[in-house]
């Protein structure tokens, strides 16, 4: 029997199920093929922190979406088309996601009375015509997975956990992946156990036949490859991203990478995975604490190494007083903050961008530093590099702003050719700067203001550094009123003579709009959906995002000043908007959400409008 | 350990730091800074001991690095010529580590005291020493906060009247050695800012020691907790009361009493007339379980009855720096050196014409 094919342009995907279900890497699996077949893809795995919640439950739902499309796309979707619920719980704490006509797929096995009864079903939803606004799939998930593998030696557990792919082979049949990557995904990872590597091949191979065979499902779908930019591309998260940014920069600067690190949700990542590249002369140090962390990796850094120390908020909140004596000291160092739901604890897994006032203006004294964000998971690779660029020009601490959603979120990257990057090799002083002879540690370049970085190991240039104030030049302890209102100041221009180093703001504005919708950070991609959908709709709009948060761009206040309207969405409750106001007297338009998860396309989008018509 | 005059074979610990055609005095170790520590202070004496035995290192000047927290005795990097840093308060353990782990090549000593190293450091140090990164710590133990005039500290007697503790202090101190040994340390000290002699022969030791090596010196605040170690230093009753680690050696409390095996693994002091000449144990600093070395760190109460210095413990195990360096080398050994394009290509591609 052939069945019908129907192409569709686009398609957003959600699995969900139970944080023991494996939804994240039937996820990662499903984008993977996504990826090598060619359309352009954006992801968003959400799941909770607890490592597994109690079973079954509605704070134990781990879900990951996935939108791909024929076409150049800027988010993970608003709304799923298609809903995998793997047990009751999945099913209540997605469905209010889905449009109506949307198709759920759920695993009948896992809706028992027991089941329902937990999170508060006293019918069954698949049986009680509550579901009939949508395309339903029932699906025997579990048990036909189990049927499956009797044949292996595997326990019922082991068959059991094979069901996510069972669930993976059925999505992959229906929308015509390529599946040579999971199979040999899953003989790399199962090698070591060839019984539960033989239960999830076939589990996934009876997922794709069931679709082929099943009356139940008489449409598969194509979603033809994106038309993209040639190029060799790869799927990449924003963790990733940064994580080979950094070892880049290492070699663009010709310093050996060090990292210092404390465990912390959603950065870790980050250390395990510069923690594996010890070939490229990387360090990794994880710490007693996110004190710690930063604090070698600023040692490392006066011993002339690239020192990188990433966390999230409450470490970041940890590292102040540390970044101030980088501050005072005037040495190179990367600081990654992905940032997530605060205050304190806050909810760890789950994306804000509030900690930008943070990165500013968190240190006592005026402690001035290069703030950067990424737009995307790819642009982290960028950043890092840009980051390490000013760090060592300007001997500085630089604070990168990721946040959780570009941290585990991912999307296809157009590999660069590294004989492109560039280059950032530093010089460090090597001969004694004063007019007799001696070494003025502190004696500044007259176009960067940068101070000579001596390491130690150079004969004739030993100094001392650290958190008092320096005198102006030689750099011996001042406590002289003119010497420290000149360090002050000097510190301060230091930073803000960045501007002029850093590319003016591109403004995206085809139809010479009235108004502007500013963002920074990962808030990009939700951003453009939103600023497409106006103009698809007629509305002229213009789009401007900020990589640079300090300096800001020279041009910025110009581009502010020549819109009627400024709109600034922001995850958090208007950090930017306030800046905005503070330095350049624009009365902006803030529109804030702080939810854990990234802005909705269609919402910005109505937000958008609404402020076009006021300006009209 | 090298001999006193020259150091023909180098010290372990310093292994992987060039050797110095440099015959370097004293002097040439002094900053241009003028030293600003109270008149008395034992910072002075400290001080006079590290310059005079910094040449003996047989190391480049601008391969001696010396990392300091806050409180009087981080003061210390500005009066040495070679590199420094005066950091923030209780970070310096953490700060070395990252110099020392990514530069085997320097010799880095970490100069902390009793606030900065044991309150609000505690944590840096303790992890510092477990993990075996090659620095050298010394610790003034003054029993007092000296730089913020006078409250008490973690190794402050427990009762002590203060300005913060006006009906005395309600805190139990620590005791560093104890803390030090609990915390894994491989190479543990003690010696005092008075005695020139034992204070650079400590050091000698220290340096000698790859990995972390800890010494507390017993130093004089004679502003906010004069003569705290009065009885340690005042000629007469000093000889009856110091126990002097030395390797080998019987255990001797002044002329008529030892250290002889106690009840639960501990020991204690007997009068030799008593248990007999035989009965004293000799002092092992390489013994590797650190349980007696802690049970001699206990002997010091009450009221410095009998305090043991010299080295504690002396226990060799491969440096943090060491291991760390081994794995990149094993890395590259094995998968060859990094390549970026290759990095970034890892994983699924595909190739859009």
């Amino acid at each position: 029997m052939t069945k019908k094919v129907e192409r569709l342009d686009r398609v957003i995907i959600r699995f969900a199920g139970d944080s023991g279900d494996g939804m994240q890497l039937t996820g990662d699996r499903f984008t993977q093929e996504t990826a090598s077949f060619g359309n352009d893809l954006s992801t968003l795995p959400n799941f909770p922190a607890e490592i597994r919640a109690p079973a079954g439950t509605l704070p134990g739902v781990s879900s990951f979406q996935l939108h791909f499309a024929d076409h150049d796309i800027m988010t993970p979707g608003d709304a799923p088309d298609v809903l995998v619920a793997m047990n009751p719980a999945a099913l209540k704490a997605n469905i209010g996601d889905l449009p109506r006509g949307a198709t759920v797929i759920a695993n009948t096995d896992e809706f028992t009375r027991r089941s329902l009864a937990k999170v508060g079903y006293t019918e069954d939803p698949l049986s009680d015509g509550s579901l009939s606004e949508y395309k339903l799939s029932r699906v025997p998930l579990t048990s036909m997975t189990v049927k499956a593998v009797e044949e292996f030696d595997v326990s019922k557990k082991d068959a059991e956990r094979a069901k996510n792919m069972f669930a993976l082979g059925l999505l992959s049949w229906m929308y015509n992946r390529p599946t040579e990557g999971t199979t040999s995904f899953l003989k790399s990872k199962f090698a070591a156990k060839p019984a539960i590597l033989a239960a999830n091949l076939a589990a996934f191979r009876a997922g794709w036949n069931f679709g082929e065979t099943t009356e139940d499902f008489a449409v598969s779908y194509e979603v033809r490859p994106a038309r993209l930019p040639s190029g060799t591309y790869r799927n990449i998260t924003g963790n990733l991203a940064v994580s080979y940014g950094l070892v880049a920069a290492s070699r663009l600067t010709g310093l050996p990478l060090f990292l210092g690190s404390y465990p912390i949700t959603p950065a870790s990542d980050i250390l395990h995975e510069l923690s594996r590249h010890k070939r490229f002369g990387v360090r990794t140090f994880q710490a007693e604490d996110e004190i710690a962390g930063v604090g070698a990796a600023l040692g490392a850094a006066f011993g002339g190494s690239l020192g990188v120390t990433t966390t999230s908020g409450p470490g970041m909140v940890l590292k102040g007083e540390t970044l101030g004596l980088a501050v005072m000291t005037e040495l190179p160092l990367i600081v990654i903050d992905v940032q997530r739901a605060g205050p304190s604890t806050g909810m760890p897994t789950k994306t804000e961008q509030a900690d930008l006032l943070l990165a500013l203006y968190g240190r006592n004294g005026e402690s001035p530093l290069p703030v950067l964000a990424p737009r995307s998971p790819s642009d982290c690779f960028d950043i890092a590099i840009e980051a390490a660029r000013i760090a060592v020009k300007y001997r500085t601490p630089v604070v990168v702003l990721s946040d959780g959603y570009l941290a585990n979120g991912s999307e296809p990257w157009r590999l660069p050719d590294t004989a492109s990057l560039p280059d950032l090799s530093v010089e460090f002083a090597a001969e004694p700067n004063g007019e007799d002879g001696e070494f003025l540690p502190y004696l500044r370049d007259p176009e960067t203001l940068a101070r000579p970085w001596a390491v130690p190991g150079t004969p004739g240039l030993e100094h001392r550094i650290g958190g008092i104030e320096k005198a102006d030049g030689g750099g011996g302890i001042s406590y002289s009123p003119a010497n420290h209102d000149l360090m002050v100041r000097s510190r301060q221009a230091k930073v803000d003579g960045i501007a002029r180093d850093v590319p003016p703001l591109e403004v995206d504005d085809p139809d010479g709009a009235d108004v502007l919708v500013l963002g920074w950070g990962g808030t990009y991609g939700s951003i453009a959906a939103a600023v497409r959908r106006v103009r698809r709709a007629g509305s002229r709009v213009a789009q401007a995002h900020l990589r640079h948060l300090n300096p800001f761009p020279e041009n910025l206040g110009e581009v502010l000043h020549r819109y009627d309207r400024v709109l600034v969405p922001e995850i958090n409750l208007g950090q930017l908007s306030l800046l905005l106001r503070g330095r350049f007297l624009v009365d902006v338009i803030g529109y804030t959400k702080v939810r854990g998860l990234p802005f909705k396309a269609e919402e910005l989008a109505g937000v958008v409008q609404e402020v076009i018509d006021r300006a009209e | 350990m090298p001999s006193e005059n020259g150091s023909a074979r180098g010290f372990e610990g310093l292994k992987l730091v060039p050797r110095s055609e440099a015959a370097y005095k004293m002097k040439d170790f002094k900053s241009d800074q003028e030293v600003r520590w109270c008149p008395g202070c034992g910072d002075y004496a400290i001080l006079a001991a590290f310059q005079g035995f910094l040449p003996e290192l047989g190391v480049p000047r601008e391969n001696i690095v010396v990392v300091s927290g806050i409180g009087c005795s981080s003061r210390f990097p500005y009066y040495l010529s070679t590199y420094g840093m005066h950091s923030i308060h209780g970070r310096a353990p953490a700060i070395a580590t990252g110099l020392a782990a990514s530069r085997p090549d320097l010799s880095v000593w970490v100069i902390t005291g009793d606030g900065d190293g044991l309150s609000i450091g505690g944590n840096h140090l303790i992890h510092a020493l477990r993990r075996n990164v090659n620095i050298n710590v010394l610790l003034f133990n003054n029993r007092i906060y000296g730089l913020t005039k006078g409250q008490y500290s973690p190794t402050s007697e427990p009762g002590k009247i203060t300005k913060s503790s006006p009906m005395g202090s309600l805190d139990s101190p620590f005791n560093p050695v104890s803390l030090a040994l609990g915390a894994e340390a491989g190479f543990v000290a003690r010696t005092v800012d008075s005695d020139r002699k034992h204070l650079t022969g400590v050091l000698r030791a220290a340096a000698d020691h790859e990995g972390a090596s800890f010494v507390e010196i017993y130093q004089n605040c004679p502003i906010f907790n004069d003569d705290a170690f009065e009885p340690l230093k005042d000629p007469a009753e000093r000889d009856l009361r110091l126990l002097r680690l030395e390797h080998g050696e019987p255990l001797r409390v002044g002329p008529e009493r030892g250290v002889v095996s106690g009840e639960y693994g501990g020991l204690r002091v007997a009068d030799v007339a008593e248990v007999g000449e035989e009965a004293l144990l000799r002092h092992d600093a390489h013994r590797e379980d650190p349980g007696y070395a802690f049970a001699l760190s206990r002997l010091d109460y009450p009221a410095f009855e009998h305090v043991p210095i010299g080295v504690f413990r002396d226990v060799r195990r491969p440096s943090y720096d060491a291991l760390m360096n081994e794995q990149i080398a094993e890395a590259r050994a094995g998968q060859g050196e990094g390549d970026l394009a290759a990095l970034l290509a890892s994983g699924d591609t595909w190739t859009v014409e």
